[in-house]
């Protein structure tokens, strides 16, 4: 038995490291080489390495001032979007009301909207002349509030998203029994819930310090010069003033504090991972009772309104200014000059890029996922969480960096990619494998081993395991993910402005351009297109919403444990 | 039953996709054949379709472009690319780069038919002719007329007049050290006032409220009075370091066009942005290179620049477009600068210029 144990046991791991082999390959070659090639060019002088460089610029107070600020503003940042995003995930996740699919996806849409009309309609907010000022002549803008708020706008729907997916699939009842025997409903939620959802927090949290980490447009536009974050100073480093040494050594320190927060991430999580009772979602959602949930429910949805809904509907009330849908209609003119074709087509070269990049994030990622779920102890088991923790880093990776990658080191036939139309959607899909794997990894974990032991002592294949034991399971996680994917691939614009073809331009890229230019045309045409990019992804995120399982009346409102089915 | 099954055909649809992703990829490389030639540039090259379509026909050469990022990233990508480069001709690096890209050997030398046609004043590199002339621009302070009109106040019309009191507050520019129209402002007052004086020029704009943002888009569409953005964001800055041709753009690009444009160019305000394109050094397709940089000074090419990327020809005797003309005249006296001197001192500067301005 023993030994039959242990052949299982391996046959198990290899085809775990099979699994491994598609994200492997894929980062190895889309990621570690082009970045590892810029990274050498900087470094690497007549043959020989230049690892003083690094004292160097570390000793530089300036460059030190930015590490710090750079840090500060990221923490801080996190912790206000978990602070005021946490109650709308709880809020998503357990409340049923109206027009909660509409609003879930609306609050997506800050996400893939380029920064720099972001920062357009955030001034409106807390700029000159905007509500605050109007209200309580209060003005934020080029104050490090601005940058902070932004950061809440854009990241708000990472903590609803991967938290609230999580949440709605808790079993309430837990939470209920312990307050049953006397715990106060605070100290049910932390004791019973709070552990639960720990990994999807942290995994909410790490995503958003990361996005923060490297934030470039916001910290520019709303902070106004004198802010400057680790990515700016990038940028400036190999698009301005073209020291690569410098820039090689910034992007190492990304890569250290990445590294280092990773590393936390890892240290934290490990032991709360647990295999949960998942319930179906549908279910565990009802309509708020009593005061103190209606006004829950209302203070969310204030914050909503204001923080996002606001800043966007400036955009698109500016966007109809032009009497008879003007700047609408010009979209589809083909001779503006600025573009060699109408700028309505960017609609769909965006979609097809986002397709194929949620496509390839979506197998990349879930393969990734499906191979770190068991989480072995000894050195296969560090090698899994070193990868786990590789697949994170793209976000905390300057695009700037990624783009001179790519254009420098995939220029060898087999890989001559750099005139090819597939490094956009690798460039975006880059960026969508870490909420691929970041959304799944914690539902699949809370999948409870034993099914499928039972399954495999049944005689199903590993492949029948999955298809039956996992997949029914994470499906929800799965489409939150690609939603992710597809967001995230939509709205990327610091990488893709390098690469993207002059007759394909994307949504956003083609909104910055148009905002680059004077004219009245010119501005309210980047307005129409903002809007038309927000319902593009407002529909998009409701089209895969609308393939989540729903309700099933059979059930007759009882929490339906979805195991039950096998 | 029914979501799985919709599922699962969603997930085979998303895995061809895919699978057709990978397929297609293998042919996107090209360009090595002699039939097609390359032009790699920057993210604001444009062009009208039919006059590339003509010269097509008329060489016989296919013609692919490829833009990467903004002016600073299309040059550096070039140079870091230039043993085995995107194209065969590379277009968009400006007086302010020209340096940087001649010392590292990115062009080699092809003085193209029609470059006597250039005029005196654009011409560099003249015993190695490693890059042509294309277009020039100039970065100038621009103003909104109405706000000038409304206060009967005189709108400045030099580096001078716009540390006056009576313009006090009214000024918004760009970073120097991250945005092409801020360094040219810059390099501007150090060509005016020596590399001594400018120093001194930006401590008393500063102290006239000189007000500094990171980027063109922020300050034309935010800050500035002047702009459809500026006047929704209720903008309170009438003066903005911007492009002798933004207001024809201005006319351009409205609809209905106005009779006049609504900004003004001061004119002693200028800092002159020329743009070269030259054959790169390895270039697969040299024969076809060659034509298309003969077709980039060529007449038709010329006269097709202004109203797509808002830039004045090089090439005597190409017709500008009326708006130009009418609405944004050349300016006639702008300060210049060697690309030589550029080089030598342009980080310095910027540092100084940033300790000086921003802290």
């Amino acid at each position: 038995m023993k030994s039959r144990g242990a052949a299982k046991a391996s046959r198990g791991s290899a085809a775990r490291l099979g699994l491994m082999a598609v994200p492997v390959a894929f980062f190895g070659v889309f990621f570690a080489y082009p970045v590892a090639a810029i990274v050498a060019r900087g470094l690497k002088v007549d043959g020989g390495w230049r690892f003083g460089r690094i004292a160097e610029v570390l000793g530089d107070s300036a460059i030190r001032h930015v590490l710090w600020f750079t840090t500060w503003q990221a923490l801080v940042s996190t912790a206000l979007t978990l602070l005021i995003a946490l109650p709308g995930a709880y809020v998503f996740a357990r409340f049923d009301f109206r027009g909660k699919r509409t609003l879930r996806a609306v609050v997506t849409v800050p996400f893939v909207l380029p920064t720099v009309v972001v920062g357009t309609a955030f001034l409106a907010l807390v700029g000159r002349g905007g509500l605050l000022d109007e209200l309580w002549g209060v003005r934020l803008d080029t104050t490090v509030w601005a940058i902070l708020l932004a950061h809440v706008f854009f990241n708000y729907a990472v903590v609803v998203r991967t938290v609230g997916g999580l949440w709605a699939q808790l079993d309430p009842r837990q939470e209920e029994a312990a307050r049953m025997l006397g715990a106060s409903s605070l100290k049910a939620w932390r004791k019973v819930t709070l552990p639960a959802l720990a990994p999807a927090v942290a995994a909410a949290a790490l995503m958003v310090f990361l996005f923060t980490f490297t934030s470039f447009g916001v910290v520019q536009i709303l902070g106004g010069p004198t802010f400057s974050t680790l990515e700016v100073e990038i940028y400036r480093q190999t698009s301005e003033i073209f020291d690569l040494s410098t820039a090689a050594v910034l992007t190492l320190v990304q890569f250290a504090a990445v590294g280092a927060v990773l590393a936390v991430h890892a240290w934290t999580v490990r032991r709360r991972e647990t295999a949960l009772r998942l319930v179906n979602p549908s279910v565990t959602a009802r309509r708020p009772r009593g005061a103190g949930q209606w006004a829950l429910l209302a203070g969310v949805l204030a914050t909503v309104v204001l923080l996002l809904v606001l800043p966007l509907a400036v955009l698109v009330e500016r966007s109809f200014h032009a009497p008879g849908f003007a700047y609408y209609k010009e979209l589809t003119a083909d001779d503006s000059g600025i573009f060699l074709v109408a700028p309505i087509e960017a609609v769909r070269n965006s979609l097809e890029y986002a397709v194929t990049a949620t496509a390839i994030a979506v197998v990349v990622g879930g393969l990734a996922a499906a191979a770190l779920t068991r989480r072995d102890a000894g050195p296969l088991g560090r090698v899994a969480r070193g990868f786990d923790a590789l697949l994170m880093l793209p976000l905390g990776v300057s695009a700037v960096t990624v783009g001179f990658g790519f254009l420098i080191a995939l220029d060898e036939p087999p890989l001559d990619l750099r005139a090819s139309w597939i490094l956009v959607p690798l460039a975006q899909a880059l960026v969508g494998v870490p909420f691929v794997v970041r959304t799944m990894l914690p539902v699949l974990r809370a999948v409870d081993a034993r099914l499928r032991e039972a399954a495999a002592v049944l005689g199903a294949s590993p492949w029948r395991v999955w298809r039956e034991v996992d997949l029914p399971m994470v499906r929800r996680a799965l489409l939150i993910a690609a939603g992710f994917a597809f967001a995230v691939s939509l709205g990327e614009f610091g990488a893709t402005v390098f690469i993207a073809r002059p007759d394909h331009p994307t949504l956003p890229v083609a909104v910055a351009r148009l905002l680059g230019h004077p004219g009245d045309l010119n501005y309210g045409q980047a307005m129409a297109l903002s809007t038309i990019l927000m319902v593009v992804c407002a529909v998009a995120l409701l089209v895969l919403e609308g393939m989540l399982p729903q309700s099933r009346s059979s059930t007759g409102g009882t929490p339906v444990d979805r195991t039950g089915e096998f | 039953m029914s979501t799985r099954k919709k599922f699962v055909a969603a997930a085979v649809g998303l895995g061809l996709v895919t699978l057709s992703a990978c397929g297609a990829s293998g042919s996107g490389s090209g360009g090595s054949d002699s039939k097609t030639v390359t032009l790699v540039s920057h993210d604001s090259f444009a062009y009208s379709k039919d006059v590339l379509k003509a010269f097509e026909k008329e060489s016989g050469y296919e013609v692919k472009v490829l833009k990467n990022g903004d002016a600073g990233q299309a040059v550096n990508t070039a140079i870091l690319t230039k043993d085995n480069p995107q194209g065969d001709v590379f277009f968009g690096v400006d007086n302010t780069l020209l340096s940087r890209a001649l010392d590292n050997g990115l062009f080699q030398s092809y003085e193209a038919e029609g470059s006597d046609l250039i005029k005196e004043e654009y011409r560099v590199d003249q015993d190695q002719h490693r890059v042509t002339p294309i277009d020039s621009g100039d970065i100038c302070v621009n103003y909104d007329k109405a706000y000038f009109s409304e206060r009967e106040l005189d709108p400045p019309q030099s580096f001078d007049d716009l540390v006056k009191p009576e313009y006090r507050n009214l000024l918004v520019t760009e970073n120097a050290s991250t945005s092409s129209p801020g360094l040219g402002f810059l390099l501007g007052t150090a060509a005016k006032y020596g590399d001594d004086g400018w120093q001194d020029y930006w401590k008393k704009l500063k102290a006239n409220g000189v007000k500094v943002v990171g980027g063109w888009e922020q300050a034309y569409n935010e800050e500035f009075s002047g702009s459809a953005g500026g006047k929704e964001a209720k903008a309170d800055r009438p003066l903005v370091v911007s492009y002798a041709s933004s207001p024809p753009a201005e006319v351009v690009f409205a609809d209905p066009r106005p009779k006049t444009a609504p900004t003004g160019v001061a004119a002693g305000t200028c800092f002159r942005q020329v743009e070269y394109a030259g054959l790169l050094s390895n270039a697969k397709n040299t024969e076809g290179g060659k034509e298309l940089i003969d077709f980039l000074v060529g007449k038709q090419f010329q006269e097709d620049m202004p109203l797509n990327m808002f830039v004045y020809p090089v090439r005597e005797g190409a017709q500008v477009p009326e708006e130009f003309t009418q609405y944004g005249p050349q300016a006639e006296d702008p300060e210049t600068m060697e690309p030589a001197k550029i080089a030598e001192n342009r980080d310095q500067w910027v540092k100084s210029w940033t300790s000086l301005v921003l802290k």
